[in-house]
């Protein structure tokens, strides 16, 4: 699913922020990635759902070598991954539902099918009294709910989740870490990346350390 | 139509900058569809003229030297002998010499209608009508009645008329120029208006763009809003220049004299005047999108 081979990123004429990570996640499986705040774990996540390319080493994703790939290609790889921003990135012009509703219409689907899907997803995540209502009127949590399902509603064969509970308390946590359970129950492979200790010792997953710009553990 | 109800995913129409798009489209398109209009009334005219003096010819003889009498006698001779030559050359339809009369009232606005005027040698002239089917080789009947009749010249009012049709064209030319131009200045404009609206707009862009959208759905929605705004904008501009230019019909057709009476837009340039709008709002969407495409290219 995912494969990173000697990947390294630097910004600039700046130090290599991540150095040889090599790691590789099987398709179905589910991983937290650990490390402390700096560790380079969003720019991780940013290689994988293609918003920058590595300094050197070699990405392959869904089994196409990612550095190869045509500009044009990337649109359909990136709708293949599910990702929840750690600052949301919610269009605050839009309601929950039109937000939610981004990568179906991104995807093609049908006015029909947007208005089947996601008020039974927003449902589910405990939003539909803010179907209407536009981000910057919804709370913290409620915000990074929306996040969460305009990640799954396109159902993606990889989702990537930065910081997914930061926003929310425990139970909101687990609840959350469930629907990512489920959905990785369907096939979805999953990638959370966190620095809740907690959460990861609760839950039974691999984990991948990132320590000094190294994935340590694997 | 169906851009008008397409709904977007970013919040163009609050955009301030692309607000005054159609108000700089609509003077382009009034302005465009005056030159235009002039273009094609100038070309009716230059056909006009064209086709009013091709196929007619003017041969002057000077009047032959020496007393009035004898003068005028040996004139006459010149014309008979012109006439016999213009009837015997293929292509020549028809030939008349105008009368004194004639030629005394052609004369008379310059050198005023007296009896004097009727005692001066006055040149002949003789009024030349050519077939439409044959070509008549002008420059070997100019030499042939340039040798046979002392002092007859040949005019086919070309020179003259080669000079106008010169000048109209080149105005012609500068009319379309002006529209070409506007046309650049209208794609340049919605150029920097579409750039601008993309940096202000760069966050909604990325998180589309990190989403799976392909360039052509963010420049769709871009290329749409360009393409409203600039059909309100050439509607606008032509609700200007219908009145002008029904103005400038009504005026011309109000003036005497024939110079003037062809001073109309013809049916194509009636056409090509109502599809200014449409060619306009067409111009700024593919403008759009190709700002859009260009601008996304620099993203991964």
């Amino acid at each position: 699913m995912v494969q990173f081979d000697g990947v390294a990123v630097r910004y600039g004429r700046g130090p290599e922020i991540l150095q040889d990570i090599q790691f590789a996640l099987p398709a179905g499986s589910f991983h937290f990635l650990t490390g402390a705040s700096g560790a380079g774990k969003s720019s991780l996540l940013r290689l994988i759902y293609l918003a920058q390319r590595p300094s050197r080493g070699r990405i392959l994703l869904f089994g196409r070598d990612t550095s190869a790939a045509r500009r044009y290609e990337l649109p359909a790889l990136r709708r293949r991954v599910g990702v929840v921003f750690q600052d949301f990135r919610l269009l605050d012009h839009l309601s929950t539902l039109d937000n939610v509703a981004l990568p179906l219409r991104i995807a093609g689907a049908t006015e029909q099918d947007v208005q089947k899907f996601v008020p039974d997803l927003l449902n589910w995540v405990g939003l539909t009294e803010q179907m209407h209502a536009t981000p910057p009127t919804l709370s913290g949590g409620q915000k990074q709910r929306v996040a969460i399902a305009r990640a799954v509603i396109g159902r993606p064969d990889l989702l990537l989740a930065d910081e997914p509970t930061g926003n929310v308390d425990d139970r909101i946590a687990m609840r959350l870490m469930y629907l990512f359970e489920e959905l990785n129950k369907l096939g979805t492979t999953v990638v959370v990346a966190t620095h809740n200790e907690n959460l990861v010792s609760r839950l039974d997953y691999p984990r991948l350390l990132l320590e000094n710009g190294r994935v340590t553990k694997a | 139509m169906t851009f008008l109800t397409k709904r977007s995913d970013l919040p163009l129409e609050k955009d301030a900058s692309s607000k005054f798009v159609p108000w700089l489209v609509a003077p382009m398109v009034f302005l465009s569809a005056v030159a235009l209009a002039g273009a094609f009334i100038l070309s009716t005219l230059i056909a006009r003229w064209d086709r009013d003096v091709s196929g007619t010819l003017t041969v002057e003889i000077a009047a032959a030297p020496g007393e009035a009498s004898l003068s005028g006698d040996r004139t006459r001779a010149k014309v008979e002998q012109t006439l016999r030559i213009l009837e015997s050359t293929p292509g020549v339809a028809r030939a008349r010499a105008l009368t004194q009369e004639q030629l005394v009232n052609l004369l008379a606005p310059w050198l005023g209608n007296s009896d004097l005027l009727r005692e001066l040698p006055l040149p002949a002239l003789l009024d030349v009508t050519l077939s439409q089917d044959v070509n008549v080789d002008l420059a070997a009947l100019s030499k042939t009645l340039a040798q046979s009749v002392p002092g007859a010249s040949l005019d086919d009012h070309r020179i003259w008329l080669a000079r106008l049709i010169r000048l109209s064209r080149a105005i012609q030319w500068l009319a379309v120029s002006i529209v070409v131009l506007i046309g650049v200045v209208t794609s340049a404009t919605v150029y920097f208006a579409t750039r601008t609206a993309m940096a202000v707009h760069h966050d909604v862009i990325e998180v589309l763009h990190l989403i799976g959208a392909a360039d052509s759905y963010i420049a769709r929605q871009f290329a749409d809003r360009a393409l409203l705004l600039g059909l309100k904008g050439g509607l606008f501009g032509l609700g200007l220049t219908i009145p002008v230019v029904a103005m400038i019909n009504f005026g011309t057709e109000q003036m005497e004299g024939g110079f003037l009476a062809d001073l109309s837009l013809p049916l194509l340039g009636w056409v090509c005047v109502l599809l200014l709008p449409l060619v306009a709002a067409l111009l700024a969407m593919l403008t759009a999108r190709a700002a859009v495409y260009r601008s996304l290219a620099q993203m991964l």
